[in-house]
C-alpha cells in the first residue's frame, strides 16, 4: 500500500482513498479548429509511458475530493512529491534529484486562485 | 405551500423547507434498521454505546473561505475552521462547522434550524459567489461512546484513531468498513460518525457486529 500525501488535506492518507487519473499537465489546444487531425489525436488519445519519473494526476476520492499532481517513479513506485493543481513539479526526468534553487523560483509561480479559497 | 415553508431571498433564490412542520411523520434513515435488525440495549457490560442523533440540520457550504467565514460568524457566532480536517463548535456543542475540502464545509445544527440558517446565510452573503445545499435528508449522525470506542473504530477504518493522531476537534472524511463516512471527535470521550443515508443500514449492522465483543448497546 502506498501512503500518499494529499496537498489539500495536508496529511498522509492510505492509497485506498485515492484514484489515479492519468498523465498530468496535458493542456487542451487553445484553438481546436486550427489543429491538424494528428495534433488533436495526440491531445485526445496519446499518453506518455516513461520508464522512471512520471507526472500523474490523482484524485482524493474518499476525502477532500480534489485533484492534485503526483511525481512518481514508475520503476520503484516511489512517490517523489505531490503538489496542487496549477503548480509545476520540482522533480522531473531532467532533474531527478530536484530542480536547483534558481530554476525553482522561475518555475514556481503562484497560481491565481479564487479569492479566499486557499487559506 | 404555506408561507413559512418557502421564502425568496433578496438575491431572488427560491428556498423550500424540505421538512416543514406538518402531520406527515418523518423517520430517520435508521428507522427500518431498528425495526428489522433490532437494537441491543445498554447493559452493565457494555463498553461501547451507540446513540443516533436523528433529524439534525445538515448544510453544506461551498465558496471562498473568507466570505463564508464572515457570514457564518455573523449568523452562528463562531467561525469556520481554517485548517484542514478540523471542527469548530459553539460552547453547547449543538452547532458545529467542519472542514471538508479547501472550499467546502459541513454545518450541523439542531433539527428545524437549517431552513432559517440557510435564509440568514444567504442574506449575509449577498451576491458573493457561493453555494448552500441542505443535505439533512441525505445523512444522519451516530455518536459512539465508551472505553472500547477507539478499539471498535480501529477494526473499521484504516485511519489512525489513536488519541495522539486524532485529537479532540479533528474530523476527517475517510474509508470506513469498505464504505466512507465523516469521522469526528468533538469531545474527549465521544466520537461522531456522519453517515450517508444509503449506507446507514449497512454501517449500523457493521457497528453492531463489530461491537458484539464489547457488548455494544444502542441508547435511545
Amino acid at each position: 500500500m502506498l501512503h500518499i500525501y494529499c496537498p489539500y488535506c495536508e496529511e498522509l492518507r492510505e492509497e485506498e482513498e485515492f484514484h489515479p487519473k492519468g498523465q498530468a499537465h496535458i493542456t487542451r489546444p487553445a484553438d481546436p479548429d486550427a489543429c491538424s487531425d494528428e495534433e488533436w489525436g495526440d491531445y485526445l488519445f496519446f499518453r506518455d509511458n516513461p520508464r522512471g519519473i512520471h507526472h500523474e494526476m490523482w484524485v482524493h476520492a474518499i476525502g477532500c475530493r480534489k485533484f492534485f499532481n503526483v511525481t512518481r517513479n514508475t520503476v520503484t513506485y516511489e512517490i517523489l512529491e505531490t503538489y496542487p493543481m496549477g503548480e509545476q513539479p520540482r522533480f522531473t526526468a531532467e532533474y531527478p534529484e530536484g530542480k536547483p534553487a534558481d530554476q525553482l523560483n522561475d518555475a514556481q509561480q503562484e497560481p491565481s486562485r479564487q479569492e479566499g479559497v486557499h487559506v | 405551500m404555506s408561507e413559512h415553508t418557502s421564502a425568496t431571498t433578496a438575491t431572488g433564490i427560491n428556498m423550500y423547507d424540505v421538512r416543514p412542520t406538518t402531520e406527515v411523520p418523518a423517520e430517520s434513515p435508521l428507522a427500518w434498521s431498528y425495526h428489522h435488525t433490532g437494537h441491543p440495549g445498554v447493559s452493565q457490560r457494555s463498553r461501547v454505546v451507540i446513540r443516533e442523533r436523528a433529524m439534525l440540520g445538515h448544510v453544506v457550504l461551498r465558496g471562498g473561505a473568507i466570505v463564508l467565514d464572515e457570514a457564518v460568524r455573523q449568523v452562528l457566532g463562531f467561525g469556520l475552521p481554517a485548517r484542514p480536517n478540523t471542527l469548530n463548535q459553539d460552547p453547547s456543542g449543538e452547532r458545529s462547522a467542519q472542514w471538508l475540502s479547501p472550499d467546502e464545509w459541513l454545518v450541523i445544527v439542531p433539527g428545524g434550524e437549517e431552513f432559517s440558517l440557510e435564509a440568514k446565510l444567504r442574506e449575509a452573503l449577498g451576491d458573493a459567489h457561493y453555494a448552500i445545499v441542505n443535505v439533512s435528508g441525505g445523512q444522519t449522525l451516530l455518536e459512539l461512546e465508551g472505553e472500547a470506542a477507539t478499539e471498535l473504530l480501529m477494526k473499521s477504518t484504516p485511519y489512525d484513531v489513536h488519541p495522539a493522531g486524532f485529537p479532540v476537534g479533528k474530523g476527517v472524511t475517510t474509508v470506513f468498513a469498505k464504505s466512507n463516512l465523516i469521522l469526528r471527535r468533538p469531545a474527549e470521550d465521544r466520537w461522531e460518525l456522519v453517515l450517508r443515508r444509503s449506507f446507514a443500514d449497512y454501517l449500523y449492522r457493521w457497528l453492531l457486529d463489530a461491537g458484539q465483543e464489547y457488548a455494544i448497546g444502542v441508547d435511545d
